[in-house]
């Protein structure tokens, strides 16, 4: 197999079925069950993850002159994106049952959104960063607003195109300057290129139009304002993709662009990094306390995730990158997964909307409630879970970095994000009144294809919590993969400074 | 030629004017009231993006920023056909483009 078409193996895949999906959703009779074509969306995203997992015996691969990079860094990220798109699918199967929407150009965009998210981790170069943001971005601006007859789901789609588009503005004028800067826009030519470049503020002004960019993306704190109209109007099973797998593929490129592209300023970017980490943690937590809304509520424990994500980015570039990795990894099992319940209690209708819909789910559904209860004590940081694990590493990476108040306004963030954790918690576990009784009687009982989503989602957040060890050498290894190529690159570029570049082999 | 090259204008002046252009699509899409005003505001902070690779693309005797412009325009033309199905979702369930009546969501 030629070493391109290796490299993109699951983007490939994942195109021809969703261009499989999309052909045959037309070929249907319009009352028919779209479930076959949920079906092949499946199997294309099982076949992706595979071919993943075929990439990682081939060590470090680069196509298409250099622009595409993989290495287990991406196909960790590639693991995280898959598996997340697959417990989606999972989810929504039944979702559209029983109402007149097109459901097959729903798992087609999934499917061309994942394949925007997975080229956006493999590529070291900005022009193809830029064009798997955009297809990543507007796949979702679609999905955002698939209940067409809801006038909350179109809202929360104009919403969300118009500042994805403000923000890919930011992004793209960062690129430019970079590429002024620098004379290229292939992220090791950057980090080259600034070692020597005349307008070092011209270089920096740049690379905090990508900040800014790239923060509204993942919803960091100050440019987070679109993200709770944006989850509350959305269906939910779109919710729990776009709150974890875009911000994931996001946080790669943010990782690779400061890591690896950036270097040389990394004095100057960790300030701001640490303003913004400081400035999600705080805003996120303390905005969730006042909602009622359960989803606008997860939207703002969100923002204070993206926070939490933001603190590995003060650390040491190898222990920043491993637990920011491990952490995108936690996140996303743990927060798909409560999604992925609220999709089963609330449905298409959303009739569970705020915290008091959910009174005596433990009584009436007790393994969704046990499940609901689970993720969320993951999502606060309780001991045996995949998010205490997560946060445990960030913060002791932050420490190790010398960030010793930053930790400790996340620790005391953590205390604040139990009470409305907590809050729901408690609602969960009220016996219900006479008329939460009836409408919790309504529920549809749980299909196998959406209980085998929500297990997988349980059984990751579990094992990263009691079985850390695999999950943390895999994330050190992605962090030393691109480390190692930073390096390897930047000794052919000047082989004077070599010994200086591989210091972090000896680790 | 030398009296050609003394005549060009220099690089400086392009991206003033890029910045501008880009200054002026941000405090549009911050101060207009009306979807599609606010939407044509982002294309032109894309078109001073543009302006700004060539110019620069130019400077670095570099053809790959002219191939980055390619790629924007492709995109912002993709971009504006899913956001104009959007704002003619949005007219045909609230009878309005005005940003400010569109709040269905406040908390």
């Amino acid at each position: 197999m030629s070493p391109n078409i290796l490299a993109i193996l699951p983007e490939l895949i994942l195109t021809l079925t969703g261009i499989l999906v999309m052909m045959a959703e037309p070929c249907l009779a319009p009352a028919t069950s779209r479930k076959p074509l949920g079906w092949i969306a499946i199997a294309g995203t099982v076949a992706a993850l595979a071919s993943s997992w075929y990439q990682i015996q081939f060590g470090t691969i680069h196509a298409f002159s250099g622009t595409i990079q993989v290495d287990a860094f991406s196909v960790l990220f590639h693991f995280i994106i898959g598996a997340v798109v697959l417990v989606t699918l999972l989810g929504s199967l039944d979702y559209f049952q029983g109402h007149a929407t097109h459901a097959g150009e729903y798992y087609a965009l999934l499917c061309f959104g994942s394949v925007g998210m997975m080229l956006m981790t493999c590529s070291v170069e900005l022009l193809m960063v830029f064009i798997g943001l955009e297809i990543s971005s507007i796949s979702t601006y679609i999905m955002c607003g698939f209940r067409k007859g809801q006038a909350t789901g179109s809202e929360s789609s104009i919403k969300y195109f118009l500042l994805g588009s403000f923000a890919t503005a930011f992004f793209l004028y960062g690129v430019a300057l970079a590429f002024g800067a620098t004379g290229s826009t292939n992220i090791y030519a950057i980090a080259h290129g600034l070692q020597t470049t005349a307008t070092p503020y011209l270089a920096f002004t740049a690379l905090a139009l990508i900040l800014i960019g790239l923060g509204f993306k993942v919803s960091a704190a100050p440019f987070h304002v679109w993200t709770p109209d944006v989850y509350q109007g959305a269906p939910a099973p779109v919710v729990g993709l776009m709150s974890t797998a875009p911000k994931a593929a996001a946080f790669a490129v943010l990782l690779r662009i400061t890591f690896t592209g950036f270097p040389i300023y990394q004095h100057r970017w960790s300030v701001l990094m640490w303003v913004l980490a400081a400035l999600s943690m705080t805003i996120g937590n303390l905005g969730a306390l006042q909602q009622r809304d359960v989803k606008r509520m997860l939207a703002y424990s969100s923002i204070a995730h993206a926070g939490y994500l933001l603190v590995a980015f003060t650390a040491f570039p190898f222990d920043g990158i491993a637990a920011a990795c491990f952490y995108t990894a936690t996140y996303a099992a743990m927060n798909v997964g409560a999604f992925a319940v609220i999709t089963q209690i609330s449905g298409y209708e959303e009739r569970a909307r705020t915290i008091d819909d959910y009174t005596g789910l433990g009584q009436k559904r007790p393994f969704l409630a046990a499940l609901l209860g689970f993720f969320l004590l993951s999502l606060i940081g309780i001991p045996f879970t995949g998010g205490f694990f997560g946060k445990f590493y960030v913060f002791t990476a932050a420490i190790h970095g010398g960030n010793i108040w930053l930790a400790v306004i996340g620790l005391l963030n953590s205390g604040i994000a139990c009470f409305y954790y907590l809050r729901l918690l408690a609602a969960v576990y009220t016996k219900p009144g006479t008329e939460a009784s009836a409408r919790l009687n309504q529920l549809r009982p749980i299909s196998v294809s959406a209980a085998v989503g929500l297990a997988l989602a349980a059984v990751a957040t579990l094992a990263l919590g009691i079985l850390p060890n695999g999950a943390v050498s895999f994330a050190e290894f992605a962090s030393h993969s691109t480390l190692i190529e930073q390096g390897r690159q930047q000794c052919a570029a000047s082989p004077d400074n070599c010994h200086l570049q591989l210091n972090f082999d000896d680790r | 030629m030398n009296s050609f090259a003394a005549a060009q204008v220099p690089i400086a002046a392009y991206l003033i004017l890029a910045a501008v252009l880009f200054s002026i699509g941000v405090a549009a899409f911050l101060i207009k009231r009306n979807l599609i005003t606010v939407f044509m505001s982002i294309e032109l902070m894309l078109n001073a993006v543009n302006l700004t690779f060539v110019a620069f693309s130019h400077m670095w005797h570099q053809v790959s920023g002219q191939i980055f412009v390619f790629f924007v325009m492709v995109v912002a033309a993709a971009e504006a056909a899913v956001g104009l199905a959007i704002i003619i979702a949005i007219f045909r369930t609230r009878q309005t483009l005005n940003v400010d009546q569109i709040d269905l969501m406040k908390s």
